[in-house]
């Protein structure tokens, strides 16, 4: 019995990192979203406009698909906080999923001809989704933290306590500073992504006074996430799954787990040096991206691995304490885990092939004389 | 335990499964031209690749640009779709995750990035990448989107056909005990052939009438025979395979879901030598508690329904009535006596956690054995009236038949198109100007067969969201009526514009034709 225990909390630790690194990849891959709200700032002519929509759009499935991938993964290793949250947070869900699918059709058909809406409509669908779903995507990881308003009865059916249906996550001023340190970070690296891909003087001199202005307001909103949520009391779960309020529950988290409080440290360092060097070196330098995406990375694992490892709830509920989800009561049977942890294997395979056909796509910075090439294909 | 069900409101139930059927059916019309356009365009690619003939890559760049437009759509429904099964269907989700998850993750982590990878060096690789390279990432993307369709139809079919699980009370769900059984369940394969060989029969009528408006309008006229050479001998192919399947599909009907059958044939009274319906009118006024006439008009075959099951017209084939009200003589429970052993069964489990958590085992274990023994009605618990298990029999018979005999019309179709372009004889055919409408009018049939297929298969399985297990009420999330109309109703909109758009650039992209010859031959 307690070996049986003991192999299913395994599988269970280890699909909360395969969650996790997957939420990490994606908040990476939202640099096409942060760029997406930038093609007028930094595009001042047509030319300039196109190829920036069309760095980003060689780039956007990947996004998406991450993105559905980390949906898939969700619901087949921790049922419950699929039904739980998707169908309690309905409206925030929603309001999330349409931003995405407004933005699949805009690249292809931005630039058709016959496209009814026009050019600008699409352009604007990019903005919008480039907003909504960063920010979106921050405030609801922000009530990994801070809890939502649901209760669970024998038969694990959820009900929601209010008609806002996950509109209130909005009202907590930490789970929207979350959502916003995301949408600047996203458009930092947008803007990285612009100087690593595009040969264009002008493109790369407006992307860089941008970063400057961008790094203000994601420092406030990231650092002021990070400090309340070091300070804040935290969802914890005893041996029994008894679920307590802890003072300094994620500091303690931290410190508890050194190895993550060095992967958050050097993910953060990463990403502030890639801004910092980008900005201040003496000759042009365009790899920025390749430190703060990595940085990224490592800073949002960090983040969402305090929120499962360690005794910690990781969808707690504000309504009914006991109703939290926890790696543990959330999850799939060991024998689902187990067989879907072959299936994970493909995982760095998948990896490997993503980064051989992004070098075969990248190889070449993106030239006004390739926009300009018939047999090109070009949004 | 009926106080576990919360009071659901019934309109609640009818918006969700609207919104529900609003996104699958409008996600599916993508879905098929992708699955099947992505091996005809693999295949022209093959042939400019063997042979370099540039003329071949410009019919395979001009094949590509459609598919692009059609893409995009399609994937940008089919996300919805997935959440849809949170947002929508929360209690299904957590009744059948540790099942269903499996497959949609795995689509993801397999299928979904297999395509997308791919299709970035298929869409932009042309000069970037060796023409080996670039062929083997088209090859790639037409099975990675082919793979996207078996796990999500593997799910499906589980819906249809619960294999490979085991009920756990003490988490309240149904667990995997075997993956194979899941994945190599008959209903799945069937399912999984029958649905990508429509794809593959809706693009290849897809590339012949958009060839054969090329031909009416004598445009590009060379083009427009290869293609229609190359889908009509892909088409004929599939569309053979596609009826072998489909009867396949019915057998699999017949033994896992004999109420859809009943309403696929219209069938009230069940028995031997059941008989096949070819073409009929249903008579309005029938009703399982009249005793009406079922048909206004028919022309059937007696004997052959059973027939066509199990290779002996002798066959018992239980109808709507005998699945409603028993017969006894065959071992048909009635849903009366099911619903009360389902109540047993839930009975059981609410007991079964009561006694787990007051610690006292042994009582538990005797309603544990209760439970299990009755498990296989539990769904029927949730059933208030015996006549709530029968689907909406108009709905499902004529989307059955039409299906049928629109397939049916495709063989022929294939047959003559293939036939005289291979023989280089199209243009002289005295027909000519009438086959080339054919052609046209062939790609609307072949959607409207195609999502009449999927209403058959959903809609006959009402009211089980998975049959027998659970009900569509029991697996709806418990949120107000209202929320779930407008949301509907935004998706409307969006799904019409997005539509109108996507038509408008699809026509004015094919009135163009395809790009002029190119000079410089592609690396
Ligand atoms: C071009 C489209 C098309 C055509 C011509 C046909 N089908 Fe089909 N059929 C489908 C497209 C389709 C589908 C969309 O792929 C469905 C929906 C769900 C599924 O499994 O496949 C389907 C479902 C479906 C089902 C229900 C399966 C279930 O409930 O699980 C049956 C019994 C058949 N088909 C049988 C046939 C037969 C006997 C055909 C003879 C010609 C036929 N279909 C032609
Ligand atoms: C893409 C092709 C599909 C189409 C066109 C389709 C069609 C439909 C339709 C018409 C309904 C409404 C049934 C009703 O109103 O009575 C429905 C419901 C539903 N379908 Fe499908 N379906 C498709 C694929 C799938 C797949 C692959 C799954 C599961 C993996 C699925 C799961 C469901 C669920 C959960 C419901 C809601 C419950 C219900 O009302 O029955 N569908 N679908
Ligand atoms: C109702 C259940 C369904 C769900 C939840 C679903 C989910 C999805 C998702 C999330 C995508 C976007 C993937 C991406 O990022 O590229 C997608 C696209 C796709 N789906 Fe579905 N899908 C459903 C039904 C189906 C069915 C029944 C089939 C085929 C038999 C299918 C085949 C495809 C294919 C080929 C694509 C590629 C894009 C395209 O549509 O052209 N899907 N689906």
């Amino acid at each position: 019995m307690i070996t049986a225990e003991l192999t299913h909390l395994f599988f269970q630790q280890y699909w909360w990192l395969l969650v996790s690194v997957l939420g990490a990849l994606l908040v990476f891959l939202l640099f096409v979203q942060g760029g997406q709200t930038l093609i007028y700032t930094i595009g001042k002519t047509n030319e300039e406009r196109k190829m920036i929509v069309n760095t980003l759009g060689r780039k956007w499935e990947l996004t998406f698909t991450t993105l559905v991938t980390f949906g898939g993964a969700f619901f087949a290793s921790f049922p419950l906080f699929y039904a739980t949250s998707f169908g309690g947070a309905y409206w925030a869900w929603t309001a999330l999923l349409l931003a995405f699918t407004v933005q699949a059709v805009s690249y292809e058909f931005r630039s058709k001809a016959a496209n009814v809406f026009g050019k600008r409509f699409y352009e604007s669908l990019l903005f919008i989704n480039g907003l909504l779903a960063t920010v979106l995507i921050g405030t609801v990881v922000g009530t990994i933290f801070n809890g939502a308003d649901f209760s669970l009865n024998i038969l694990n059916n959820v009900s929601w306590n209010n008609n806002t249906r996950g509109l209130e996550a909005v009202l907590n001023w930490h789970n929207v500073a979350l959502g916003l340190a995301v949408f600047f970070l996203a458009r930092i690296m947008g803007l990285l992504y612009f100087m690593l891909t595009i040969d264009n003087e002008e493109i790369y001199k407006r992307s860089k006074k941008h970063i400057l202005i961008n790094t203000i307001p994601f420092l406030v909103f990231f650092l002021s996430f990070v400090v309340y949520l070091l300070m804040k009391e935290g969802f914890a779960v005893d041996a029994d799954g008894i679920v307590s309020m802890e003072k300094y529950k994620y500091l303690h988290n931290f410190l508890q787990m050194p190895v993550v409080l060095i992967i958050f440290l050097v993910g953060v360092v990463a990403v502030l040096w890639g801004i910092i060097k980008t900005l201040f070196s003496k000759s042009k330098f365009d790899k920025g991206f390749w430190i703060v995406a990595p940085g990224t990375v490592l800073t949002v694992l960090a983040i969402l691995l305090i929120a499962g490892y360690n005794g910690t709830a990781f969808y707690p509920s504000y309504a009914d304490l006991q109703s939290s989800l926890t790696i543990q009561n959330a999850s799939s049977s060991l024998f689902t885990l187990k067989t879907m942890s072959y299936v994970s294997l493909l995982i760095p395979v998948m990896l490997v092939l993503a980064i051989v056909s992004w070098r075969a796509i990248n190889k070449h910075k993106i030239t006004e004389t390739e926009m300009n090439d018939k047999n090109e294909k070009s949004y | 335990m009926t106080q576990l069900l919360l009071n659901i409101d019934p309109s609640l139930i009818d918006w969700s499964r609207a919104q529900f059927a609003l996104t699958a059916m409008f996600h599916w019309i993508f879905v098929p031209i992708t699955l099947g356009i992505l091996f005809i365009i693999a295949i022209m690619e093959t042939i400019y690749v063997k042979t370099g003939d540039l003329e071949w890559k410009r019919i395979t760049k001009f094949w590509m640009k459609l598919f692009g437009i059609n893409f995009a759509v399609g994937v940008a429904t089919g996300l919805i779709l997935e959440f849809e099964f949170g947002t929508n269907w929360s209690n299904f989700s957590w009744f059948v995750g540790d099942i269903f998850g499996a497959p949609l993750a795995i689509e993801g982590i397999m299928a979904f990035f297999m395509e997308t990878i791919f299709i970035a060096v298929m869409f932009f690789g042309w000069n970037k990448v060796s023409k080996k390279f670039h062929l083997t990432a088209t090859w790639l993307t037409a099975i990675g989107a082919n793979l996207s369709a078996l796990w999500i139809l593997v799910a499906n079919a589980w819906m249809q056909y619960p294999a490979g699980m085991q009920f756990n009370p003490d988490t309240a769900r149904n667990e995997m005990v075997n993956f194979w059984d899941v994945l190599f369940s008959p209903v799945a394969i069937n399912k999984f052939l029958h649905t990508i060989t429509s794809g593959y029969t809706l693009a290849a009528l897809f590339v012949i009438g958009v060839s054969s408006y090329f031909l009416l309008r004598k445009r590009e006229t060379f083009m427009a025979k290869r293609s229609i050479v190359i889908a009509s001998v892909f088409g004929f192919i599939s569309v053979m395979a596609l009826i072998f399947t489909g009867h396949g599909s019915a057998v699999q009907v017949a033994k896992y879901q004999p109420m859809k059958l009943a309403a696929m044939e219209g069938l009230y009274e069940g028995g031997q030598e059941a008989e096949l319906i070819g073409i009929a009118i249903l008579n309005p006024k029938k009703t399982v508690d009249n005793n009406e006439d079922p048909y206004l008009f028919k022309i059937g075959f007696k004997g052959a329904l059973s027939f066509l099951i199990d290779f002996d017209t002798k066959t018992y084939v239980p109808g709507i009535n005998d699945l409603v009200y028993g017969d006894k003589e065959n071992g048909i429970l009635s849903a009366e006596e099911r619903i009360e052993k389902g109540k047993t069964a839930m009975d059981a489990l609410v007991a079964y956690k009561e006694l787990k958590k007051a610690g006292k085992d042994d009582e538990a274990k005797v309603q544990y054995d209760i439970l299990m023994a009755n498990f296989e009605h539990f769904g029927y618990s949730y059933i208030k009236d015996p006549k709530d298990i029968v689907p909406h029999v108009p709905t499902v018979f004529y989307s059955f038949h039409i299906m049928v005999i629109f397939g049916t019309m495709f063989v022929l179709i294939f047959l003559i198109f293939g036939w005289l372009t291979i023989k280089n004889r199209i243009e002289q055919f005295k027909f000519a100007k009438l086959l080339y409408l054919i052609g046209i009018i062939s790609i609307p049939m072949a959607f409207i067969a195609s999502e009449a297929g999927w209403v058959v298969a959903e809609v006959g399985r009402q009211p089980w969201v998975i049959q027998d297990l659970m009900t569509v009420d029991a697996g709806v999330t418990n949120i107000s009526s209202g929320a779930v109309q407008t949301t509907f109703w935004i998706f409307a909109f969006i799904f019409t514009g997005l539509l109108i758009a996507e038509v408008s650039i699809m026509l004015k992209f094919i009135k163009d034709g395809p790009a002029k010859p190119e000079n410089e031959g592609g690396k």
